[in-house]
């Protein structure tokens, strides 16, 4: 079934947002925008679900924590206490101060590239990944809203557009 | 604007009249000889006796059980003790017990003023940022945050009148101002006490606590004069002063808090010393401050003022919040671990004490500054519910009080210390006075800056 896109193009972010508001009111549907940096508050204008990042980010902290802790009993405690200091060597909790940075940075080790992994699993981007923008001046100083515009009255849609502000409408057939 | 209600009013009297009268009731009943604490201690030989051994001295009797439970370990403790050079006798302990409870009252004023002291300060220095930072977000918080540093000019000079007491021999707090110190012949003599007397003197001690409150001071008279200014006025020129006003301050508080940490409190502890001290105290008095500006500001905005206050604004309050606390635990660590790992006697024994007398308060406070913290917090979403945020509000704040009965008490009340009447009226009466001051101070101002350049992009504000 052939779909049509429409690719309007943006050049301020604050216009952009308004329009991004007009478009959700006429219901019509935003398959997604390109910009050169991100616009505070474009998620929740054009509906997207919040983000379970965070969720992940947390659980990889536990997973983090818990391989630091274990980490260091093993190296420590059980496999070579050593005296350092007049500590207490056999003993995890007791020696816990000591144990405290290693524990905070593979938590945040853990969370910060594991997040990293996922995000890019998540938005299937891999090295070497051709770039699957449609138009590179979105990279510099241009905003690109693509809308679904399949099975509707192109020349309308594009007179409204051009009314949210958008200085160039571009309106795409794919076959397929 | 704003009007103080009647009952308000009303309410933080009847605290400060309270609290005055808990505290005097409780200070009247403090043991005043070694005879009134042998007879605490008999009390607490007989184990079940605690009434009639004690009632029999004619002592306030829910104290004194408070204070004999407290001296269960003493034993334990007194091992400790013998680190520092000798073993104590008997009447040695009892003697120093005695001087823990004369200053068990003086200590729990001196607590709690600092306390409220160090929140409107911690406020000012925030408000300060706002201004150097020209935040965007914030300008509607303005006035609140004026409102909270109307309490700075009483509560600093309430903190120098005490510190003037003590420089003058009404209260024994600060060990160093202890006569004959200095001085090699007198057995009183303390040679590391000695070798710091260039900074710690009183007089200087003085000159510097009026420098530091004349400067604090002369900057928020002429913010809040600015802000006034700028309402009515046609240009930015006000703005812009302010602006300037509040780099140069910053800079003169950076160094000035840090000093004034080390002078007001770290000194209690003479031989000991800290040399992120600053930091630390500065992180609790400024999450205490912003802490206060979102109860306040929540507590305006439930009563039908600063309606363009939105949730995004108690939003960001809240991860301020959230912020300073984890700030403030990374300082608290920083500090614990280099001193608990290195085990140098002139330094650990800082900790020592804490843990062994105080472990209650010690561990009790990092669960109320940063776990609790840390979990409601956590959460973007729970940031932005009211409830959520006062309740955690309330434990960071009653923590912080926990922090800095911790700093002083050790070195002042040591193991006499207890949360009895004197520290609950005392507290009781700063919160009335800061309470009645703050909302008497936000009355006097529009609570919305008018012409603020920045005003708009705070109303819009939406995260």
């Amino acid at each position: 079934m052939a779909s049509t896109v429409i690719h309007a193009i943006y050049t301020d972010d604050d216009v952009l947002m308004n329009a991004v508001k007009e478009v959700k009111k006429k219901h019509l549907h935003i398959n997604d925008i390109f910009t050169p940096f991100p616009v505070h508050g474009l998620d929740k204008a054009m509906g997207l679900a919040p983000t379970r990042l965070a969720i992940t980010a947390f659980l990889y902290g536990c997973v983090g924590i818990t391989v630091a802790t274990l980490m260091m009993n093993f190296i420590m405690i059980e496999d070579w206490p050593q005296n350092i200091g007049g500590k207490p060597s056999f003993s995890y909790i007791e020696n816990m101060p000591a144990f405290v940075p290693i524990m905070f940075e593979l938590t945040v080790f853990f969370a910060a590239h594991l997040m990293v992994i996922t995000f890019y699993l998540r938005s299937k981007l891999w090295p070497f990944k051709k770039a699957e923008n449609p138009d590179v001046r979105t990279t510099d100083d241009h905003f690109l809203m693509e809308i679904d515009a399949t099975g509707k009255d192109g020349e309308e849609l594009a007179n409204f557009l051009v009314t949210t502000g958008a200085v160039e409408i571009n309106l795409i057939a794919n076959e397929a | 604007m704003y009007t103080l209600s009647k009952n308000l009013k009303l309410s933080a009297i009847i605290f400060m009249v309270v609290g005055a009268l808990l505290f005097a009731v409780d200070a009247m009943y403090m043991p005043s000889s070694i005879a009134d604490i042998e007879a605490m201690h008999a009390g607490d030989d007989h184990g079940e006796s605690h009434d009639t051994a004690v009632s029999g001295e004619g002592h306030d009797t829910h104290e004194a059980i408070a204070t004999a439970k407290g001296h269960g370990e003493d034993h334990a403790v007194a091992s400790h003790q013998a680190e520092e050079g000798h073993a104590m006798s008997e009447a040695e302990h009892n003697q120093h017990l005695l001087d823990g409870y004369k200053n068990k009252p003086w200590s729990a004023v001196y607590v709690a003023a600092f306390f409220f002291f160090m929140i409107s300060l911690g406020c000012l220095a925030f408000y300060a940022v706002q201004y150097a930072a020209q935040a965007g977000w914030s300008p509607l918080l303005l006035r609140v945050m004026e409102g909270i540093t109307g309490y700075l000019l009483p509560g600093s000079i309430i903190m120098l009148i005490l510190l003037a007491l003590s420089g003058f021999h009404f209260n024994h707090i600060f060990h160093w101002m202890a006569d004959g110190i200095t001085d090699p012949t007198s057995e009183n003599y303390d040679k590391l006490i000695a070798g710091k007397s260039d900074w710690l003197n009183v007089p200087w001690l003085l000159i510097r606590a009026v420098i530091f409150i004349a400067g604090w001071n002369a900057y928020r008279f002429f913010a809040v004069k600015f802000s006034k200014e700028q309402d009515e006025a046609t240009d930015n020129k006000s703005h812009k002063k302010s602006f300037k006003l509040a780099a140069a301050f910053l800079v003169f508080f950076l160094y000035t808090e840090s000093m004034m940490s080390w002078d007001w409190i770290m000194s209690i502890d003479p031989h000991w010393f800290s040399t992120l001290f600053g930091w630390y105290v500065l992180a609790g008095m400024m999450v205490c401050g912003i802490t206060t500006i979102a109860l306040i500001t929540m507590i305006l905005k439930g009563a039908g003022y600063l309606q363009s206050v939105n949730d995004s604004h108690i939003h960001d309050l809240a991860k301020f919040m959230f912020g300073f606390s984890i700030f403030w635990t990374y300082l608290w660590f920083s500090q614990f671990m280099l001193i608990w790992y290195s085990n140098i006697p002139e330094e650990v024994t800082y900790y020592i004490q804490r843990i062994e007398d105080y472990n209650l308060p010690f561990f009790g406070m990092l669960i109320m500054n940063f776990l609790f913290p840390l979990l409601i917090l956590m959460n973007s979403d729970f940031k932005r519910v009211n409830w959520f945020v006062v309740m955690a509000g309330i434990v960071i704040l009653l923590g912080h009080y926990v922090d800095i009965y911790n700093m002083v008490m050790p070195g002042t009340v040591g193991q006499a210390w207890s949360f009895g009447f004197v520290e609950l009226g005392s507290l009781m009466f700063f919160f009335g006075l800061f309470v009645l001051i703050v909302f008497t101070s936000l009355t006097k101002r529009p609570l919305e800056p008018k012409r603020n350049p920045l005003i708009e992009e705070s109303k819009h504000f939406h995260y």
